[in-house]
């Protein structure tokens, strides 16, 4: 079956836009220039497009949340409104939105103008990752070469329509990919949430309506636009239309960006995609959707598919997609070790509990990694987790730091027992025999 | 006013209020330490988390408007564990060492803490070191690792200095407050970021260390640094100003003051003049006050009722004293003529917020007298002058111009020459007597919008200075028989 988002992925220098227009590339335009926002939107609520950036909300939803008299033409005091391109992708094992960019950035621009015309926004960022800076480099000359077909600019095709996109580079903190703090930190502040509400949709980039999608989200529009919501839905499941790109990495024998119709099975993507868990090993568990989310035991994971309602009812997220593998060797309090490393690195501290929390999780947990924790320690870590998340924060940082420590704990608490008891790690021999 | 429930006590409040504003107003305790009434909501100490009812989620009470019919929950097992999470957390990695913090005793955290957890510590790991005794400017030190990083101080200097010097770097849990590279805190109102900080992390320079604050009695009082006339509470003991801190009064100072004026605590300690001084062959000489009485008396009794005399009031003193002498002069000389002395100082600070340009405390109780400087004139030859308060060079020039008969001065303080001996700087007056401050009586002054203030006496005067009315008072007694 032909996919929707790497169709043309390894077409030779797809990157160029007479290539990718003779893909294809940019055909919506017309089709859309000839439609109402308001058809626009209908259009993509009908495909049931779901948020690609881990929350999987409904994106044409999302789009109706931008007030009415910010759209209706001939008010003195309206404000402008943004579209906001999340392109920041720093979710660890997440990266997937750099193989749109590298592929076909395009796509991505594309669905950015489809977007900005649904909402009515003239001006629209993209917020990329500070790290990224070749991708920076092909979205730059991508939008050069939009821009003198006429794709951007003023009056875009004779329809009327402007549209100019500007890049935004981050500046390598995690917490600019929740939109919020993107927000501040676009406008040249630090990069701290902010309090919901008011969301974006109403008060966003300096005080104005925003819409903030992902980069993912935003290429599946083409398609959806072209072929019509209909075509869409006949790709995945009743709750999750459409394909998944899914980042895979870690114990397996083909680690790399797949795009995977929603509702496959775990399994077949592991073993019919990934060519199984690397070594003949035994696979041990997998994380899905990021490092912000329970992993699921091998015996779950067999028996859950990559979409977001199977995940969800697994205790886990399909989140932003990154898929990882730990075969039978993995030391499973080492890997948290690693997950909670990174979120007190990467706390903003604006809030006691997130900011606390995530440094002390890590503490107590690199104390028992080293042999070095304490019976009461486990009670400890789910007190702490618990108190950090639910509500209790600012932002859903806090919650992404404490359900993988919890999702840990409840699956392989095991082996946190056992690091306790021996003072050491179990699986040092057979990771030194690996 | 919509109705509500905290807790299932039913209160009628003001639309637009806050749940936490609701609270606080019916004596409902909610532990909060962002939260400033005067600053911006930031949201982020999570301290004052309640249950709504018909929410799945707790919510901050600080943010939170009222709505009609809402149930609020502060004090279930379920936010009292809420509650204690969060003070668990802001302990985390605070030192556990009052006894030697500062702010011991009106602190926030402590008294929190002590309200609503009370749990011995469960932190078997290492605490985030952080810079110890930091200037952040001339005036304010910081101890980073009480920082509980509320962003009142920065907020402050945000939204009511308008300096922006503070900012917070580094992130999760090595965030840092500290000041912009090259741009202390010099804002003239930097000391109120003390004020604001609801722990020990940011310390007045002037008084960290001075005293443990449980010593300290508190006065409310009015800040005498200018014609402004900031509300203040005086904090002292065993007769010494500690330190001013704002006192709230909406009309006036709202809930700040500026730096200058709360350092003006000084005089009242130092540089106290504390016996009569007569100029005895060209020296001024310590007395008692029964001689100072004796010589001023005969003086005053020598002179004959039409002659001149000259009372000089002063913008420094209160309307008691002020009227005190005016009445005693009048009463006694009745073509007894009156004019002013007021502080005058090169440059004078001043903005467009509290800070005036005029150092004066009481001009607008003079301006009511209807009278004009000394320096003005036209002063008669060899009158007799009672002076209150010290006079500035040109009025001192105008005064030793018109050949004096004899000068009795009131003062509380000299500079920093002592007046005993042949080099005083006071040699042109013939008796200086010994006036208590503001701190150590109880007076009016009028401020600049035209406002009676009161400030109390705190404690009683210094040295053998005596009130100006009863010493006139005195006085008069001993000559009225004339
Ligand atoms: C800590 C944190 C990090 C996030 N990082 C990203 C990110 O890198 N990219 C992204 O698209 N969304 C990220 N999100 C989600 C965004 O807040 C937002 O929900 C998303 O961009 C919305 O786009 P969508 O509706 O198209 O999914 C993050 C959220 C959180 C809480
Ligand atoms: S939850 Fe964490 S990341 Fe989010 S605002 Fe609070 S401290 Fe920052
Ligand atoms: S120094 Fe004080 S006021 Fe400033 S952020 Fe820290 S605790 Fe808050
Ligand atoms: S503004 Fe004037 S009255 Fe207020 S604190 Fe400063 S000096 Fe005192
Ligand atoms: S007082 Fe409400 S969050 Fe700090």
């Amino acid at each position: 079956m032909e996919m929707i988002l790497s169709k043309n992925w390894n077409v030779p220098d797809q990157k160029k836009i007479d290539v990718a227009i003779k893909n294809g590339a940019y055909a919506s335009l017309k089709k859309i220039f000839k439609m109402k926002r308001e058809e626009v939107i209908e259009e993509v609520k009908n495909s049931g497009l779901r948020g690609r950036g881990g929350a999987g909300f409904a994106t044409g939803l999302k789009w109706t949340f931008i007030p009415k008299e910010n759209l209706s033409s001939g008010r003195q005091d309206k404000k402008p409104v943004y579209l906001i391109n999340n392109l920041d992708e720093s979710e660890p094992g997440t990266f997937k939105d750099r193989a749109i960019v590298e592929k076909d950035p395009h796509m991505m621009i594309e669905g950015m103008i489809i977007a900005a015309y649904a909402i009515g926004s003239h001006t629209a960022y993209i917020y990329i990752r500070g790290e990224y800076y070749k991708q920076w480099e092909i979205i730059e000359e991508a939008l050069q070469e939009a821009r003198k077909k006429g794709f951007l600019g003023k009056n875009i095709l004779g329809s009327g329509f402007d549209l100019d996109i500007y890049q935004h580079r981050g500046a390598g903190a995690y917490i600019c990919g929740e939109e919020t703090a993107l927000l501040s930190s676009l406008e040249g502040g630090r990069g701290y949430p902010r309090i919901k509400p008011p969301f974006p949709a109403i008060a966003g980039a300096w005080g104005c309506p925003t819409i903030v999608n992902n980069t993912e989200t935003l290429a599946n529009l083409p398609f959806i636009l072209n072929e019509g919501a209909a075509a869409y839905k006949k790709f995945g499941t009743e709750k999750s239309p459409g394909t998944k790109l899914m980042s895979a990495s870690g114990h397996i024998n083909k680690p790399g960006v797949y795009e995977v119709e929603m509702g496959l099975p775990i399994r077949t993507f592991i073993e019919e995609h990934l060519g199984g868990v690397w070594k003949n090993h035994k696979l041990k568990a997998v994380v899905p959707g990021g490092s912000s989310f329970a992993p699921l035991t091998a015996e779950e994971a067999w028996a859950t598919n990559l979409d977001f309602e199977s995940c969800a009812a697994a205790g886990t997220s399909l989140g932003s997609g990154g898929f990882y593998v730990m075969d039978e060797t993995t030391c499973m309090v080492r890997l948290l070790c690693f997950t909670s490393k990174f979120y007190a690195h990467e706390s903003c501290g604006q809030c006691t509990p997130c900011r606390e929390g995530t440094g002390w999780v890590d503490q107590v947990i690199k104390r028992i990694e080293k042999g070095h924790g304490r019976e009461r320690d486990l009670q400890l870590l789910q007190d702490v987790c618990k108190n950090m998340m639910n509500g209790r924060t600012i932002c859903v940082f806090a919650d992404a730091a404490a359900m993988p420590v919890l999702g840990f704990l409840k699956k392989f608490g095991k082996e946190f027992e056992e690091h306790v008891k021996l003072g050491r790690c179990p699986h040092t021999v057979s990771l030194r025999g690996a | 006013m919509i109705k509500i429930k905290i807790n299932d006590k039913e209160l009628k409040v003001a639309e637009g209020t806050t749940v936490l504003q609701a609270a606080l107003a019916n004596k409902i305790d909610i532990p909060y330490f962002c939260y400033h009434k005067k600053l911006s909501i930031a949201g982020n100490c999570r301290m004052c988390l309640v249950n709504i009812k018909g929410q799945n989620k707790p919510v901050i009470s600080c943010r939170e408007r009222v709505k009609e019919g809402m149930e609020v929950d502060t004090k279930s097992t379920e936010v009292k564990k809420m509650q204690q999470g969060v003070l668990e957390f802001v302990l985390k990695n605070h030192p556990l060492d009052c006894p030697i913090c500062d702010q011991s005793g009106e602190c926030d955290l402590q008294d929190n803490y002590f309200k609503f957890s009370k749990f011995p510590s469960r932190l078997e790991d290492k605490k985030i070191r952080k810079p110890k005794a930091k200037p952040l400017g001339p005036l304010v030190t910081l101890d980073d690792e009480r920082c509980i990083l509320c962003t009142r101080c920065v907020r402050f200097c945000d939204e009511v200095a308008g300096t922006h010097e503070l900012c917070i770097t580094q992130r999760g849990g090595h965030s840092e407050l500290t000041t912009y590279p090259g741009k202390p805190l010099t804002n003239a109102y930097s000391l109120c970021t003390v004020d604001v900080c609801p722990v020990g992390a940011l310390t007045s320079t002037d008084f960290r260390f001075k005293k443990r604050v449980w010593f300290l009695k508190t006065t409310p009082s009015i800040c005498t640094g200018c014609a402004t006339g900031c509300n203040i509470k005086m904090d002292w003991d065993d007769a010494q100003v500690y330190r001013y801190r704002p006192r709230e009064n909406e009309a006036v100072n709202q809930v700040w003051m500026c730096d200058e004026g709360r350092l003006s605590y000084k005089f009242i300690n130092e540089n106290r003049l504390f016996d009569p001084l007569i100029k005895k062959n060209g020296e001024f000489v310590k007395v008692e006050w029964k001689e100072a009485m004796r010589e001023s008396a005969a003086i005053l009794g020598d002179t004959p009722v039409a002659s001149s005399v000259i009372g000089v009031l002063s913008a420094q003193a209160s309307c008691e004293e002020n009227s005190a002498l005016k009445k005693f002069l009048e009463t006694l000389f009745p073509k007894a003529e009156f004019f002013w002395t007021k502080k005058e100082v090169k440059n004078p600070s001043h903005d467009k917020f509290l800070i005036d340009a005029d150092k004066n405390p009481n001009s607008a109780f003079l301006s009511l007298l209807g009278v004009g400087p000394l320096e003005g004139g036209p002063l008669a030859k060899g009158a007799i002058y009672i002076i209150l308060d010290n006079l500035t060079g040109k009025q001192r020039e105008a005064l030793v111009a018109s050949k004096p008969k004899k000068v009795i001065l009131f003062t509380s303080n000299f500079g920093d020459v002592p007046l005993e001996g042949g080099t005083s700087p006071l040699m042109w007056a013939d008796i200086i007597l010994p006036k208590p401050t503001f701190a150590e009586q109880e007076g009016t002054f009028i401020n600049r919008q035209g406002m009676t203030q009161k400030a109390k006496k705190a404690f009683e005067p210094k040295g053998h200075a005596r009130e100006i009315g009863k010493v006139l008072e005195e006085l008069w007694t001993t000559l009225s028989p004339r």
